[in-house]
């Protein structure tokens, strides 16, 4: 079939069970640049992909810019770094170290406390914080790239147990989120968070413990491909190098101790030339022997394609066939070897690809549970309060935190160390979302969302469908609002009879006539006070949106 | 906490355990034993379903049933667009219906149809919209209430819904609506009571199995894995489709008739063991402002064709419900948010009236004519419109009393008011117990109650809101909005100074909630 039919046709309807076909081609093309029309089409797949959802604001931004602007724009943020995370919780009676040297309001993330009451408070606190951020992101891709690098260098809270190193490790992922990949592995296996989830601050001479040198190269590094040829005795040798760093928790900090440290030579595999690493034992003895390390490993041509993969199914699509391979990962992995393992570069490159705007690749991502969440709070506006009222925002913040792990996305506590099942779990990957338990739970939220909303503190979190529909450039005409509606929030249309039905059974109330929509808009637009009729508009809008949230297609970005 | 340790520390409070009356005490049986579960279901259950045909658009009741006494002020008045009093199917001599409804006249001849005329209400509303949601709501014309007279029944007979449901005393769906969104008529006071099976492409898919086209692309893959666990996951699907394939035969019913067509499925569902309660379909066009009959000749043209339609998918389901053996439990009713201008306008066609005709069907509807033949002005202007006799709210609560059984005790905290029952159904056989299965999460007691009320509320943990909210939707009170550790708790709600009538009292514990009515009397 050649590729104009293939794109024509449709899939076969089918009775029961999966719908069997043949395996499907991913997109076509390389990385060359994408010479085709810069439409709004193309703007929404670019903005879908690197934000949290989009708005009708964001698409008119961007449809000012062109393509490589608009790229350029996303890659390099001029936001400073969020406010940090501040106390809104209160310690409960009891609590052998309460911090009450902290005020109500300011932020905890340097004030040492072990108490493990507090400390649960405090991770919470964080997690919640982090939910606000995402959902306050700027035009930038620096939100979904901080989620990508917390799937990849995956640490669970629950298991570091120290809120200060929680939110230092959390810091660091941002702060190198559009930076070097080496340098972040660099800052990442002596961060304390991570020396005590992978058991790196009990790695020593007498006693070695293999958890970060075997992750370092099966996860972080050089993946469980083909290619990646790493052996059991790499992973000693690595754990040898890494022997010595410790945490001190008095100044939320790790340090090299050279008493802990295998001075001896590390010999590694042909993988990695037979490279012998000299042992040291000066007090900077860590710190070189990482490096050469790094240098070591980040020489092999397979971290530069793992995480191309990687990198690739967070932005594109997670089936990567010998065209994909050979057409956008060996590139990819070229530039980022030729520019020093720096991402802006491979990013900039993929994403003004015509491989990513190939129609293949449009709307075949499943969303995360976060991309729900946080993309339905973005996409339908949903008012959060003034700053200053910053426990209702957590107290909001909590509850969609509480959705997304209920969806089986917990920010903070992924799985295990190798992330979310959804961006390696052959051969679901994104499908592994969607269960008989999930997609209930997505729809539940979306349905409260729209409905009841959520009260906390005496302040209604809710999408506010007239406010939406006013942000909209002609929602007195049924038509183009449904259009406008679902060119924001579908990437596959609706067929036109099926707008027509939903606009004759919802909007319209059963009526032939598109004007008793819009003589009622209008009224709700002159008289708001007039409350009939606002109920009228509010509950047609509210059952539309509705659902169209309830459809599959919301699912899909 | 377990739904035992639940029921334990809730019962004393005040839940309504009516069998619990006679002589037993709660705690002599202890809450393990088996005899408590059977007491949580109900002990007798009618069998009744009640159909709702919704007419959008505001039928033209005067050309449906024609009113032969006043046939000279009628043709007056319409002179464009009058039925010619020849063609007419005589009822009682005094009103006749329009020729194309012959399967409707056949049915009033065997005593199986009612009409009712001139139902209305007090300063009706000419807004489709807004005359829609008065009758859906069944609020007064400048009142507006959020919840649907319908879904405020199924709340009241199933209190607990949805927390915990499907169960074993209610597998099934409490109302369907066919269409793509359940209305206001089915909305409780939480959350909607039905659940709707779209016409297009949902209910052919549930039914069927068949797909709608996804792309062949990456993106229709995925696509078409969401739809698939879609299918699977529907709460219902299983049963619906379980019950659409018991029934195997049905009689024929017209073609290109969409009334039919969704008639065809509910029969096919009531036969085949659904115990939903209630049916909701929809047809619609009914909004004639031009045209409305044939230039040539008045009996045919636009609404002749959707009278037509209708009165053959009416009949055609009568006659299937009586070849299936189900016709003993089924009673329906057509409604249209108002009736049209008894003077016709100059585009052959009729402008937003207000009263109107409308039929109560089923082999236990007690037939004939209900009320006198709408007496027309001689000289009738444009801003004539007909008075009502009978409020449409005295219809639902006559249905919900003589058809679905509601004790006349709580038969105001459905309807809000108290109205008239009128002579519509054979009573006879009513039973009715209150079914309490599902997680009961929020109770008070007492209820009714006149000053205040004690609210018992089960959280799982976490942040919890116990809010009362009036019949507006407004709330009127937050009366706890904090944290709590899992359990059973009360709290008081004092409702002197607000004025009587029904409340609502909503549970939120982060993704759950429940809501309980509330009756506040003098």
């Amino acid at each position: 079939m050649d590729r104009r039919s293939f794109l024509t046709s449709t899939i076969p309807s089918s009775g029961s069970g999966r719908v069997k076909t043949a395996p499907l081609p991913p997109p076509n093309g390389g990385l060359a640049p994408f010479t085709g029309a810069w439409t709004e089409n193309e703007v929404i797949h670019l903005l879908k992909r690197t934000l949290f959802g989009v708005t009708r604001a964001d698409i008119n931004y961007f449809r000012t810019l062109s393509l490589q602007q608009s790229v350029d724009e996303l890659l390099n943020p001029t936001a400073p770094l969020p406010d940090l995370p501040v106390k809104e919780y209160t310690v409960p009676a009891g609590a052998t170290n309460p911090d009450t040297n902290i005020a109500q309001g300011s932020t905890w993330v340097l004030d040492v406390n072990n108490d493990g009451t507090v400390n649960s408070l405090r991770m919470n606190s964080f997690k919640k914080w982090w939910m606000g951020v995402m959902i306050n992101q700027d035009r930038s891709i620096r939100e979904k790239m901080t989620l990508f690098w917390h799937n990849h260098f995956a640490t669970e809270t629950g298991t570091i147990g120290n809120a200060q190193y929680v939110f230092k490790h959390h810091l660091l992922l941002r702060t190198y989120a559009l930076g070097n990949f080496k340098a972040l592995t660099r800052a990442v296996t002596i961060d304390p968070g991570m020396l005590v989830y992978l058991n790196g601050e009990r790695n020593t001479k007498s006693a070695p413990d293999e958890n970060y040198g075997r992750e370092l190269q099966e996860l972080f590094c050089c993946g469980k491909g083909p290619g990646s040829q790493y052996t059991e005795d790499d992973v000693k040798a690595a754990a040898q190098v890494l022997t010595g760093w410790r945490n001190d928790a008095a100044s939320i900090s790790s340090y090299f101790d050279v008493k802990r440290h295998d001075t001896g030579n590390k010999t590694f595999s042909a993988f990695y030339g037979n490279t012998v690493i000299q042992g040291k034992n000066s007090a900077t003895a860590g710190d070189e022997e990482l490096d050469a390390l790094l240098d070591m490993i980040f020489a092999t041509q397979e971290v530069a394609k793992y995480i191309s993969r990687r990198l690739y199914r967070w932005f594109v699509y997670y089936d990567i066939d010998s065209t994909v391979e050979a057409n956008i990962i060996t590139p990819m992995a070229d530039l980022l070897r030729a520019n020093n393992y720096e991402i802006k570069p491979v990013l900039s490159a993929l994403l003004k690809s015509e491989h990513f705007f190939d129609v293949l690749a449009k709307g075949c991502q499943i969303k995360s549970p976060v991309d729900l969440v946080v993309g339905t709070c973005r996409e339908w506006q949903v008012a959060f309060q003034p700053s200053a009222d910053y426990l209702t925002n957590y107290g909001f913040w909590s509850y969609l935190v509480n959705w997304a792990n209920n969806m089986q996305q917990s920010i903070g506590d992924p799985p295990d160390v190798s992330g979310w099942k959804a961006y390696y779990q052959e051969p679901q990957f994104y499908e592994v979302w969607i269960t008989s338990d999930t997609l209930p739970k997505r729809n539940q939220f979306t349905d409260t969302m729209v409905q009841n909303g959520y009260t906390f503190n005496g302040k209604k979190l809710f999408i506010d469908v007239t406010e939406f529909a006013k942000t909209l450039p002609k929602p007195e005409d049924p038509n183009v609002l449904i259009d406008d509606i679902l060119k924001l929030i579908y990437r596959i249309d609706l067929s036109a009879a099926s707008k027509n039905q939903l606009k004759t059974d919802i909007l319209l109330g059963g009526q032939a006539s598109d004007y008793y929509w819009t003589d009622a808009w209008n009224v709700f637009i002159n008289n708001p006070g007039n409350t009939s009729n606002t109920t009228t508009i509010r509950n047609r809008l509210r059952d539309l949106i509705k659902y169209f949230m309830n459809l599959a297609e919301y699912q899909l970005a | 906490m377990k739904r035992r340790d639940f029921l334990r520390k809730s019962l004393p409070a005040g839940v309504l355990l009516p069998s619990l009356v006679s002589g037993f005490s709660f705690r002599a049986f202890g809450a393990d034993a088996d005899i408590m579960q059977s007491l949580m279901l109900p002990v007798t259950e009618t069998d009744h379903v009640f159909v709702i045909i919704q007419l959008n658009g505001g039928n033209d009741g005067l050309n449906m049933v024609v009113p032969i006494e006043n046939f000279n002020s009628y043709v007056n008045a319409r002179q464009n667009i009058y039925i010619p009093e020849k063609s007419l199917l005589a009822l009682n001599g005094k009103a006749g219906l329009h020729p194309a409804m012959t399967g409707l006249k056949a049915m009033y001849d065997k005593g199986h149809l009612k009409v009712v005329h001139s139902v209305g209400y007090p300063q009706p509303s000419f807004s489709h919209f807004r005359a829609t949601d008065i009758w859906m709501s069944g609020s007064d014309s400048n009142e507006l209430v959020n919840t649907g007279w319908a879904g405020r029944y199924l709340n009241y007979e199933y209190p607990n819904f949805p927390n915990g449901y499907p169960n074993a005393s209610m597998t099934d769906p409490l109302a369907i609506q066919i269409g793509s969104s359940t209305s206001l008529t089915l909305q409780g006071p939480a959350v909607s009571m039905g659940m709707s099976i779209s016409n297009t492409s949902n209910f052919y898919n549930l039914i069927n199995g068949i797909q709608d086209p996804a792309p062949n692309t990456p993106a229709g893959k995925e696509l078409t894995f969401i739809r698939q666990i879609s299918q699977q996951t529907q709460q219902y699907a299983t049963v619906i489709k379980a019950a659409a394939t018991n029934t195997v035969q049905q009689v024929s019913y017209p073609i290109k008739n969409s009334l039919g067509d969704q008639l065809k499925i509910v029969a096919r569902l009531i036969k085949g063991g659904l115990k939903t309660r209630i049916y909701m379909v929809n047809y619609g066009g009914f909004d004639t402002h031009s045209a409305q009959v044939d230039s040539v000749d008045n009996t045919k043209g636009a609404h002749a064709n959707l009278l037509m339609n209708v009165s053959d998918a009416i009949k055609a389901f009568t006659d299937d419900l009586k070849f299936l053996g189900v016709d003993d439990r089924v009673v329906g009713m057509t409604f249209s948010e108002f009736g049209r201008r008894i003077k016709s306008n100059g585009s052959d066609g009729t402008d937003h009236g207000s009263a109107a005709p409308l039929f109560v069907f089923g082999k236990n509807v007690l037939g004939g004519v209900l009320g006198d033949t709408p007496i027309i002005p001689a000289n009738t202007t444009v801003s004539s419109n007909l008075p009502f006799q009978y409020d449409f709210r005295s219809i639902y609560a006559t249905i919900l009393s003589n058809w679905l059984c509601v004790n006349d005790d709580d038969l105001q905290q459905i309807m809000l008011k108290n109205y008239q029952v009128l002579p519509l159904v054979n009573a006879g056989g009513c039973k009715k117990a209150v079914n309490l299965s599902g997680d009961m999460l929020i109770s008070n007691y007492p209820n009714p109650f006149v000053t205040s009320t004690v609210i018992t509320f089960t959280t799982a943990g976490g942040h919890t809101l116990i809010q009362i909210i009036d019949t507006t939707g407004r709330v009127v009170a937050n009366l706890t909005d904090k944290e709590y550790a899992a359990g059973t708790y009360t709290v008081v709600f004092n409702g002197e100074s607000l004025p009587t009538g029904v409340y609502y009292a909503r549970l939120q514990n982060l993704a759950t909630q429940q809501v309980r009515a509330m009756l506040k009397l003098r």
